[in-house]
Parts: C-alpha cells; structure tokens; sequence
C-alpha cells in the first residue's frame, strides 16, 4: 500500500550509519537522538504454550455447537497477517437458539436464583480469570494486536476486577437503588467492539448476571477468540447452561440480536453509526406497538486534551502520549484532540516531537512494545484517508521514524499540527494512533472548543490550579474528565458518553441501572 | 345592561414572553359542553424552533444556577399556584370535563407535587452521585448534570397535573424545556404559563406549545438541538416517532405514559424520573504531591 503522506520536517534517522557520518547540528534544533543505544533486544512473550485450536464453534446453552449456517471465516493475527483460527459465522437461527438458551436458563435458573449465589458464580470466574491471565493477555495480543504489556498489565487485570466488583453488588442491588426493589430485565443481548475484546465482555457480562439476566455476547468479528476461551471459563466455573452464550459472526449476527423479538435489552459499544442504526431498529418496533429492548449505547469520541500554560508540562507530555497512542489510539475515549495554551505551544511540540521518538514500534508479543499492530487492514485504511485528509488540508504531518514490519498491518504514531476547527481530522474519529493539535487562549475558548462536536465521551485537563480543574471539570460535556491524569479506568468508575457519544453508563453503581428495572 | 366579557386569545410561551404563533393560525377551544370558549393558538414547526433557541439560551444561567437557587425559583413558583389556584381550577372545571371538586383536587396536587420536586434540586446529586473507591491512588466521583434541552408531551389528562409531573423532574436538575400541552383541554397549560411568568422562573426555562402535537412531533424527534424527549402520551404513532429520533442525534427517549387515575397518586413521585434527563459524569484526579 503506497502512501502519499509528506515528509517529516526535522526527521532525524532514529539509527545513523556512523557516528561521524552525523551532520553538526544547531544546537536549538537538537532532537533526542539515543542512536544505536535505543535498540533493545527482543523480549517476546511466549506464546507456543497456548495452543488456538484451528476452529471455533458457537457457545450455545453450555455447548460448544457447530453453527447452523455451516459456515466460519478466519480470524487474522494483524501483526503477522497469518490466520489463526476459523470462527463459527452465526446466523438468524443460530442466534434465535442462543436466545432460546438465554430465555430458558433466565426463567428456570438465573432469575429464580439468589443474588448471593450468583455473586459466587462470579467470583469464581473472576478468579479462574486471574488465574488464566496470561494465557488470555497472550491471546488478546495474537488477535487484536495490542502490545502484550497493555493487554497484561491493563486489560486482564481490570477484566477480574470488572467480575469481582458486579460479584459484590448481586446481592446488595436493593441498596443501589434506595426506595426500589430492582429485577432483572431479562435476556439481555451484548455487541462488544474489538479494541478492549475482554474487557467490553466483561464490562458487559457482570453486571447482567450480577442483576440476574442472561446474555447472548456478540463479540467483534476480527477478535472472537478470546470470548470464547471466556465460554471456556464459564464452563469451568460450571455456570449453568444457557446463562452466557457466545454467537461469533459479523455485522448480520449483530443485526440479527438486535431485532431477535424475545431479547429484553440490547447494549451495545461500537461507532456512533451503527448505534443510530441500531437506535432506530429498536424505534421501529417500538412504533409498530411491538415489544422494544431498552437501549444502552457507549459510542464514539473525539476526546479533547487541554493542556494549560500552568501544567506539569512532563507529567502532562507522558498524558498526551498516553491518552492518544494507548492500543494504537483504538479506544473510543482516546485524547485525539490536543488543545494547548498559546505561551506553552512550541515547548510542548518539541517535548511531543521528541517523545514520540522513543515509542517502541512492533512485535505486540514483545515486552518492550509500547504501539502494537493496527487492528485489521479496513481500519487501517481508514486512519490512512483520514491522515491523508489532514496533510490535504494543510495539516503537517509528524511521525515516529521507525521501520515497520513488512506484515502486517501498522502505522506510526503520528500527530498533526496546524489543525483548525474546520479539518476533518479536527471533528472525525480516526481509532488510531494520531493526535490533532489545536493551541487557545483562554479557558472559556478551550471548553467551548472542546464541547463543539457532537461526541462527549471524555476529556482530560492539564494544570496545577485546582480551581481550574473544577471550572474545566463542571463545563465540558463528557462522561469521563481525566484532571491531570488520562485513560485511566476502574471497575467502580462509570464510564459513558453525553450527546452522540451515546447513553447509559458502564461501571461503578450508576452501571447496574442499566440491567435492573425499578419497581 | 348586559356587560359583554371581554375574551382573550391565549397565546405560546416561548423565552418569558407570549407570542401569537407566527403562523397566525389559531383554534378554539371548547368546553366538553361544546359551547366555544376563546382562541388558543396553533403552534408551527418554526414556533417549536423558535422555543428551542429560547430553551437552549436559558441553559447557560439556569444549568448553572447553584441547587439551592434553583430549589427556591421552584418553591416561587408553587408560592405563585397557591395563590392563583382559584383561576387555576376555574379554568379546569371550565374548559375540561371534570367536576368543580375534581379540579380543586387537581390543583392542590399540582402544588404540592412541585413542592416535593423543589425539594429535590439540592438532594438528588447526593442521592444518585458517588464518590468511588477506584483502586488506584486518584480522587474519583460521579455527579448528575443536566442534560440539555427536553421535549416534554403532555398527555391530555389530567391536562395540568400530568403536565407539571413530567416538567419538574426535568427542569429541577437544571434542564430546560419545551412542552407541548394537553391537544384536547389545552387552556389549564396556557393558564399555568400566564403564572409561570410571574414567578421568578427564568424565560426560557419552560416554553409551552398548545396546537396539534401530530404535527409537531416529527420535528421534535429530527431536530439536532434537542437532548431529551420525555413523552407522557406514549401512543405508538407518536413514541415510534419520537423514537426514531434517537437515532438522529442520541437523543434521550423517556417514555412516561400513565393511566389518568395513576396521575393523581405518589406513583409518579417518582426521583427516579429525574434521571431520564441527566448525564452522569464522573471526574479523576490523582492523590498525591
């Protein structure tokens, strides 16, 4: 795939031929150079231990099953291109037999259940969980691409703490809503995106058993593998049949949860197109006087970062590069708007310009990785067109200079500068590893810029003076404010978006609203 | 000599002031009798943009006017009912088929329900927010807030306790809104907007639309600029309308339609209701030096 992306302006070869080959350079100009010291030697996970069987099948009332559709697709390593396995493609009557599964273990089992009990279920999947973690973080590096100390040391982490948390809560739900008695909505259908594969399961999954539904998962087509070796865990922790069950398949399996006519509640997290489509599915049945699932939708984002003159500038550079290059900038919350106060602007390029050099390009499985692959070659064609448009319209282009490997599919962190309101790459969710910079003046232009896109995921403020933090926190419209710190999550903490970000919240007490009704 | 009454139009609230409809289109309303009582008038699709400017310009000074003014604002307002009730019920027993009785319960109702929605301004945030124990070193809490501008559609009875049920869990969190009244007894509503006025409820806080609600709900469900729609009539034609319109721009979709008896009972006291119209939002910060 060619591109036609400009050169980078003071790029400097990461690795020189020879030391006295270096052109003498200006000191105001120097770059952070390391040379050969900046290689380190490979530190790859061990991956032969974990065997992917070379088919999956459908995870229906307890069973693997073959799909009635007869028919499976491929899911691909991104970082090496090679398959690694062939997943069950689910269709209407398969997933019309998940359902069936989910309604009958809902009403015979689940529902009648007590919420202790079901807290136990939990807790044991999440500690089988702990126990499996690295076999899962290894498998969620082989599918989706993220660098195995993400998936290691972040996601599989959180996935346990997500099920312990909900684990808690089954039998305490009466104290989560003072004055009500909550019941569960039911069967509850869950289509999961493919940047946090576990973690949206598990986001998902424990507070509708901790509630008392059952679920029928969806997970993203390009990374399945690890939500079954999640039915797997089921298994072992002998939830009873029916409880989860797991349909693989693309968007039609998807469409086809949506409008099954026996799910009682449909969440869903993906981009806020396919959630408007989804929205007006459920509208309408709903109009039509048929039975409507409720709706919770976590959506896209186009996160603004502020990052004010009064900053620990240091502290506030590992934020930007955290908020935006995190899993390859595939996370919805993601800071890709960088706002930056006019006096600190050139201060901050040039620490930006330099960070972004050490970042570790590559093999996700090594330790060392800090930006594994892109997730599939359509989004990367995406990041591409959106970038190119960027570098159209007048942006300048900056990136990691690195080699990337000839397979697979990748691409340098990169940010934009001379980005103004009305680029594409100012408004538009990229999911990937590039961060837009825009500067301002005062705080009032930076949260009425920041809240003047139709997203409201999150945002993040940078600033040593409290009051400000305060300010900043109450006037933008986002779910999630990050002061001073960026991408941060936590069982306990709700998660969610304002306006076309989507509605409902995942996590924390405010999550478990979204799979109880109030009587 | 027989002294002629002098008759009035009664007209849209829209910012604190009362236009005709632009359209210059109005309709009379009648007493269940049938005998033609005065003009209303008939809002247009601009009348409902109109009230969405006036609604998104309140937002500012009432989303963020301190709890505890915003819960005296409201204590105000039902100071203002108390001591207009007598119009109040004269205008139900008139223009809507109740009893004289009825009506006065009615009123006192309304009342004492926006007493009890007035108490919650500075209660709800305590009630439905947290501070959460994250496990790692950052100060963590989740706060409700208002989420815009709401569509709110009364059902046509009872034409003003249901229509003051629905609006005060909405605006009391900070939101703004743009009711669409009662179709059937649409006067009660345009009444409580002449005492709404002369409370110190801001202009632009509650905008109340009378006319045809079949014509407007298209244009609440595509317009861009509404956050929320609260629909207390909850027809199929109309909900799967107004439905769709989440997938225009996520708009919020609450679906409240009661029976007219579930009305009058601590049902719908509900605070729960005033979460249809906020967003949470939850803010990190770091513990340390």
């Amino acid at each position: 795939m060619k591109t036609k992306l400009k050169p980078v302006k003071n790029a400097i070869p990461r690795v020189p031929a020879t030391i006295s080959a270096q052109p003498i350079i200006p000191l105001r100009e120097r770059r952070l150079n390391f040379g050969n010291k900046w290689n380190f030697a490979p530190a790859p996970e061990d991956a032969k231990n974990y065997v992917i069987a070379p088919q999956h099948e459908l995870f229906i009332n307890g069973k693997f099953v073959a799909p009635r559709s007869g028919t499976y697709f491929e899911s691909v390593n991104p970082a090496t291109e090679q398959t690694l396995t062939t997943i069950a493609a689910a269709n209407a009557e398969d997933v019309d037999g998940a359902v069936k599964a989910a309604r009958k273990a809902y009403a015979q089992v689940w529902s009648k259940m007590p919420g202790r009990e079901r807290g136990k279920y939990l807790y044991r999947i999440a500690r089988i969980i702990q126990e499996k973690s690295r076999e899962l973080a290894v498998l969620e590096t082989m599918d989706g691409g993220k660098p195995i100390k993400e998936s290691r040391d972040v996601d599989l982490p959180l996935v346990a703490a997500h099920f312990f948390y909900y684990a808690g809560w089954a039998d305490k739900l009466k104290y989560a809503f003072p004055g009500k008695m909550p019941q569960p909505l039911g069967v509850a259908g869950q289509i999961i995106p493919w940047n946090f594969p576990l973690l949206m399961a598990a986001w998902k999954i424990a507070p509708a058993l901790a509630c008392g539904n059952t679920v029928v998962l969806k997970p993203a087509e390009t990374t399945s593998i690890t939500a079954l070796r999640l039915a797997q865990v089921f298994q072992e922790a002998e939830l009873p049949a029916g409880v989860v069950n797991v349909v693989t398949g693309a968007g039609g399996t998807g469409g086809a949860l949506v409008n099954h006519p026996d799910v009682d509640k449909i969440a869903f997290t993906g981009s806020t197109q396919v959630g408007k489509l989804i929205a007006s599915s459920v509208a309408e049945r709903s109009g039509a006087g048929g039975r409507a699932p409720r709706l919770t939708l976590e959506l896209g984002g186009k996160a603004a970062n502020i990052l004010f003159d009064d900053a620990p500038i240091d502290q506030a550079i590992e934020g930007v590069i955290a908020g935006i290059y995190f899993n390859q900038g595939h996370v919805c919350c993601a800071g890709s708007r960088l706002f930056v106060q006019e006096g600190i602007y050139s201060k901050v390029i040039k620490k930006l310009r330099d960070r972004i050099q050490t970042l570790r390009v590559g093999d996700p499985l090594d330790k060392n990785t800090d930006i594994g692959a892109i997730n599939s070659r359509p989004q990367l064609e995406k990041i591409r067109g959106l970038v190119q448009s960027g570098v159209d319209e007048g942006a300048e282009l900056t990136q990691t200079q690195c080699t990337l490997p000839a397979k697979g599919y990748w691409f340098a962190p990169s940010f934009l500068t001379g980005v103004t309101q009305a680029h594409r790459v100012a408004s538009e969710e990229i999911f990937g590893p590039v961060l837009s910079v825009m500067t301002f003046r005062t705080p009032e232009e930076a949260f009425e810029r920041a809240n003047h896109i139709p997203y409201g995921l999150s945002a993040g403020v940078w600033t040593d003076k409290g009051s400000k933090i305060f300010k900043m926190v109450n006037q933008l419209r986002a779910g999630v404010v990050w002061a001073n710190t960026y991408n941060k999550f936590d069982p306990a903490s709700p998660f969610g978006g304002y306006k076309e970000s989507g509605f409902g919240r995942e996590g924390g007490l405010q999550g478990l609203a979204a799979y109880c009704r109030l009587d | 000599m027989h002294r002629l009454d002098v008759k009035k139009t009664y007209k849209l609230y829209i910012g604190g002031k009362f236009p005709r409809s632009e359209s210059g289109r109005y309709l009379p309303a009648k007493s269940p009798a049938g005998v033609r009582l005065d003009n209303y008038a008939h809002a247009s699709r601009k009348d409902f943009r109109d009230a969405v400017v006036a609604a998104r310009a309140a937002t500012g000074g009432w989303g963020k006017a301190s709890a505890y003014n915003r819960g005296q604002v409201l204590y105000r307002a039902a100071e203002m009912l108390q001591s207009r009730a007598s119009e109040l019920v004269n205008e139900i027993a008139r223009s809507t088929d109740v009893s004289a009785a009825q009506a006065r319960r009615e009123v006192t109702l309304s009342i004492d329900r926006l007493l009890y929605f007035a108490g919650w301004t500075d209660k709800y945030p305590q009630v439905f927010g947290s501070v959460n124990p994250v496990a790692s070193s950052h100060f963590n809490f989740t706060t409700p807030e208002p989420t815009g501008v709401a569509v709110v559609l009364a059902p046509d009875q009872p034409s003003l306790l249901a229509l003051l049920s629905l609006v005060a869990p909405v605006i009391l969190s900070g939101n703004t809104a743009i009711v669409v009244a009662s179709e059937k007894f649409p006067l009660p509503a345009a009444t409580f907007a002449e005492i709404l006025a002369t409370s110190d409820l801001p202009g632009g806080v509650v905008n109340i639309l009378t006319g045809k609600r079949a014509e407007l709900v298209p244009h609440i469900a595509t317009h861009m600029d509404v956050n929320a729609v609260v629909d207390g009539v909850g027809a199929p034609e109309s909900s799967g309308t107004l439905q769709a319109g989440v997938a225009t721009n996520l708009k919020r979709y609450a679906n409240h339609s009661l029976a007219t008896a579930d009305w009058f009972t601590a049902k719908m006291e509900d605070p729960y209701w005033i979460l249809d119209t906020v967003e949470f939002k939850t803010a990190w910060h770091p513990i340390g030096i």
